[in-house]
């Protein structure tokens, strides 16, 4: 049984044009103790999911399917409903943690005031609030400052801490350290592994466009483009052997240490993303594709093949398999 | 054709300038034509104050700055015009680059009103379409559109397309990748690449990101507080880096050939005046840290022709000399 089950999730934006369809049927889960990655371009649909299965909240549209997390069924389209498992049970750590903190207030008025959404009392958890605050090497003293006087990685931790504080069983951690050092982004990083190992969390899925990060935390990976989910798989079957040509794309955009202009050139994927808001038919991907064929009219479906849960949405992929 | 002389920012904080800050010290380097030297180092590491004091965006409070040998501080009026037709910057977030109530092109229209008044509509058309080609745009595609209707990659090549104009020679290109997707990032660094390679454009690159500063650049310059740790031909800094705080750096890039090793990285330290003594002293995790470090700063000290260390164990152990030849450089902040 799995912690995390999505079938068939639909979340649309609503504009004075349309509705864009940010995320067009997605239907994934995750282990117990999976950190799962979720990666592609901006506007690909990776935050519209996190998100909404956190607060999905207007231009959000619920369109429809169905999110089972620990046998309950989470009602993501009523916002009040829940307030009873955010926090506690799925959590979110936003992109930009500047703007998470209130200016206003001390880190410790910002913890009591949600705590006190949940009915606890700041004074009772003073002791646990501590062991969580050297697990991320942060000092007492934050407690009694105000955001501004904090560094942009101490807030992020800060908001770590926060999010995690109830031991929810979801955490899902929006590119998180996209604007951070890649000193400061590795500390971060080993802290969400560090709340999966001691057992804070249970599972976690983290938003990044960055694969060579996903490569060093992620167990699974699953990839996203224009709305649609196009491969899932263990990080080494991604990496190593990715199946769909995006997928491929992105991997080989990837400057790594060693290579250079002059030796070799690297390529970009050519094109652009369709637009949302009438996404053309068939596969999103066809237009940029170097293999497309006349099948590619028709959408791919997302399943899997091989029995070890890997999951495509290529026809290409699809017919070399069988 | 570029080059700074001990180039030192102090900035004044608090209730009438009390504490003061030291957010460049004594930072010498020169940049030839057709050099890409990258700029490296963590925020607040003063590697934006240096691309902004060569822009003239902030004055130098001590040293110089010259360009093809004239001090930039002393232009005025044309003189001054003419360095920026010459130089130019462009920044992290294409998005607040523009006014979002006009016109993306306005950008090119700002730039014909000052430096180009005596071309003919149609001149100018023609210079605009050339620029935009050789940053890989279509014209009839960006051309009209307001800001939000371009993609992040797009409004910053438009950024490059503009400066590119102006017959400039040197580009400061602050963190002009984050904001950018990883696959419209190697776009822009392939253009980079291609204008230093055709038209002899120097470029300062300056990043946090060590494996797209390798992709490039001739040089490498990394930063520390505002201080020169460790400077050198690309190839040497990133093959055999010396200073604990470059090793550092290196080992905390992601990479996809390798995970990451047990190797403890050092959280940023917080505050601290830095009281005499090696700037890198309280992160650092070098087995052979001495008493040395703490009240002696280490110059920079060549190991060989194309690669220097400001560190007292590393340049001693590189060049194998005694104890006590590297004096400090530079003094103290107040």
């Amino acid at each position: 049984m799995p912690l995390l089950e999505v079938q068939d999730l639909r979340v649309y934006y609503q504009t004075i044009r349309g509705d864009v369809k940010a995320l067009d049927g997605a239907s994934f889960s995750l282990a117990e103790g999976e950190i799962m990655g979720l990666a592609g371009e901006s506007g690909c649909g990776k935050s519209t999911l996190g998100r909404s299965l956190v607060l999905l909240k207007p231009p959000m549209k619920y369109v429809e399917g169905r999110v089972t997390l620990e046998d309950f069924s989470l009602p993501i389209w009523d916002r009040e409903k829940m307030n009873a498992f955010r926090f506690s049970k799925i959590s979110l750590i936003p992109q930009y943690a500047m703007n998470a903190l209130n200016p206003t207030r001390k880190v410790k008025k910002i913890f009591t005031d949600i705590l006190a959404t949940k009915g606890i009392k700041g004074s009772q958890v003073l002791p646990e609030l501590r062991r969580r605050l050297e697990m991320v090497e942060l000092p007492l003293d934050v407690l009694n400052m105000y955001p501004i006087e904090l560094s942009g990685g101490m807030k992020q931790r800060v908001v770590m801490v926060l999010s995690t504080f109830l031991n929810p069983s979801l955490l899902i951690a929006d590119e998180i350290t996209s604007a951070l050092d890649v000193s400061t982004q590795r500390a971060v990083v080993k802290m969400l592994v560090d709340f999966r190992d001691r057992r804070v969390v249970r599972a976690m899925i983290v938003i990044t466009h960055d694969i060579s990060l996903l490569y060093q935390i992620a167990d699974s990976i699953l990839v996203m483009y224009a709305g649609k989910l196009v491969e899932k798989g263990t990080t080494e079957e991604i990496l190593r052997a990715p199946k769909h040509p995006y997928t491929r794309f992105l991997i080989a955009s990837l400057p790594d240490i060693g290579v250079r202009y002059g030796e070799r050139k690297l390529e970009g994927v050519p094109g652009c993303p369709p637009l949302l808001l009438q996404p053309p038919r068939g596969c999103r991907f066809r237009e940029r594709c170097p293999h497309a064929f006349e099948k590619c009219l028709e959408e791919p479906p997302f399943v899997a093949i091989g029995p070890s849960g890997r999951q495509v949405a290529c026809w290409q992929a699809l017919e070399e398999h069988a | 054709m570029l080059e700074l002389e001990r180039v030192t920012k102090i900035y004044r904080l608090g209730v009438l300038g009390r504490k003061a800050l030291k957010a460049v010290d004594s930072v010498s380097f020169t940049v030839a034509r057709g050099q890409v030297i990258s700029l490296i180092g963590e925020s607040g590491s003063g590697k934006t104050t240096i691309g902004r004091m060569i822009l003239r965006l902030t004055p130098v409070t001590f040293g110089r700055i010259l360009f093809q040998g004239a001090d930039i501080s002393k232009f005025h009026g044309l003189a001054l015009k003419n360095y920026y037709r010459r130089v130019q910057g462009v920044f992290q977030d294409p998005f607040s680059s523009y006014n979002p109530i006009f016109k993306a092109d306005r950008i090119f229209n700002i730039v014909q009103r000052e430096f180009f008044p005596h071309l003919t509509k149609g001149e100018w058309r023609e210079r605009v379409a050339n620029a935009l080609c050789s940053v890989g745009l279509e014209p009839g595609e960006v051309l009209g559109k307001y800001p939000h209707q371009l993609s992040g990659g797009q409004l910053q090549r438009l950024l490059i397309a503009r400066a590119m104009l102006l017959e400039i020679q040197f580009l400061v290109a602050d963190e002009i990748l984050s904001m950018l997707d990883a696959s419209t990032r190697i776009d822009v660094l392939n253009l980079l690449a291609e204008l230093k390679r055709i038209r002899d454009l120097a470029v300062l690159f300056i990043t946090h990101d060590l494996s797209l500063a390798y992709y490039i650049s001739d040089e490498a310059i990394i930063i520390y507080r505002g201080y020169i740790v460790e400077q050198g031909a690309i190839e040497k800094v990133f093959v055999s880096p010396l200073h604990p705080y470059t090793r550092m750096l290196l080992a905390a890039v992601p990479r996809l050939d390798r995970k990451w090793g047990p190797a403890e990285v050092g959280l940023k330290a917080q505050e601290g005046k830095i009281v005499g003594g090696c700037p890198y002293h309280d992160r650092c995790l070098h087995a052979e840290k001495e008493e040395t470090c703490k009240h002696l700063k280490p110059s920079l000290v060549f190991v060989d022709d194309r690669h220097s260390v400001a560190c007292h164990p590393m340049g001693r152990l590189a060049k194998g000399v005694s104890h006590g030849t590297s004096e400090a450089r530079g003094t103290s902040v107040a």
